[in-house]
């Protein structure tokens, strides 16, 4: 079986920090940082990019819409 | 714009599985974090521009936090006084039929100051998309008490709780749209999840499918949260939203042609 892997990429300029992405994904990739945006909210980032499987649960559930999903097989 | 990104070899633009969709505009949304406008203003730029009618769609915006839709979204749209954007879509759309029209409106607005345009505008069967933001709650002006608050459920207007001797019960909009004969598919949706999210834009995606058949008032319903007002950071507000709200608003098609159509068969 071909293993999928995915890769997201985060705006951090727009995101708010909500951690609704953080509890949807499945694997766990998505953490908050510990950094803060210039608008002072930490920011999610792929914390174990290795994990991710592109299923966009992040991207659909995101009320900014700042995570773009990218997914391949390898 | 800064970025963090996963894998770098990963990211090509033949690998690209979801992107934010061009019908939103580049400005960041005024919305507190967690809450599920952005969510329903983004799954609706979505359809309208997988549907292929960003030309052809005209929103009515109403007075609540969804004051500035227009600012997001890359569409035609006009402001109505509060409440009243039912009554407005009922003019648009029958000045220009070909155009898709709907409007967009929260609890406060829709249930309580523009009732009876809701109301009136279902029953005359008005072919237009109504979409219901509804978390119980005046979000905007600071939390005060809404039609739509739950027995029991805190506001800046009722800190004891809502007490229904003294304050009356809650309005179930949808449940008395539905009942009446012009609405042609009312449903009750959410965006908290996934999963809930992928619901919702099917269910505005056949709203919109309906509307181009001329069938009557199309009406969507999204449980929504206020993270703000609910004094409850966005994961609690949604956890709460789901032990509390879902059990008084439950969640599916309150009236679906498909449906009833199958049953008399």
């Amino acid at each position: 079986m071909a293993k999928i892997r995915g890769s997201i990429v985060v705006n951090i300029d727009k995101c708010k920090g909500c951690e609704v992405c953080m509890v949807s994904c499945p694997t766990g990739t998505i953490a908050m940082a510990r950094e803060v945006n210039h608008k002072g909210y930490y920011y999610a980032y792929p914390a174990h990019p290795d994990l991710c499987i592109g299923c966009a649960s992040c991207a659909i559930v995101c009320p900014d819409g700042v995570i773009t999903v990218y997914k391949t097989k390898l | 714009m800064a970025e963090v990104t996963g894998i770098k070899e990963i990211i090509k633009p033949e690998n690209l599985v979801y992107k934010r969709t061009s019908v939103m505009t580049d400005e960041t949304l005024h919305y507190c974090p967690g809450c599920g406008h952005g969510t329903v203003h983004r799954i609706l730029a979505e359809i309208i521009d997988e549907e292929g009618l960003q030309s052809e769609t005209i929103g009515i915006t109403p007075v609540g936090c969804s004051v500035f839709l227009y600012h997001y979204l890359d569409i035609d749209s006009q402001e109505a006084a509060h409440g009243r954007a039912p009554a407005l879509a009922t003019a648009i759309k029958r000045l220009m039929p070909e155009k898709f029209v709907f409007t967009y409106q929260g609890d406060g607005d829709l249930a309580a100051i523009g009732t009876s345009e809701t109301i009136h505008a279902c029953n005359r069967g008005e072919n237009f998309l109504i979409i219901f933001i509804n978390n119980g709650i005046y979000g905007m002006t600071g939390g005060q008490m809404a039609p739509t608050t739950l027995p029991g459920m805190k506001s800046s207007t009722s800190p004891f709780g809502r007490d229904v001797k003294t304050m009356g019960n809650p309005l179930k909009m949808t449940d008395i749209v539905a009942t009446l004969p012009g609405t042609y598919y009312v449903t009750r949706q959410s965006v908290h999840t996934p999963a809930n999210v992928r619901k919702t834009k099917k269910a505005i995606r056949k709203a919109v499918q309906y509307q181009k058949l001329n069938k009557g008032t199309c009406f969507v319903e999204v449980v929504s949260n206020c993270p703000s007002n609910w004094k409850m950071t966005p994961v609690q507000a949604n956890k709460w939203m789901e032990e509390n709200m879902f059990p008084f608003y439950p969640l599916g098609d309150l009236k679906d042609p498909e449906k009833q159509s199958t049953e008399q068969k």
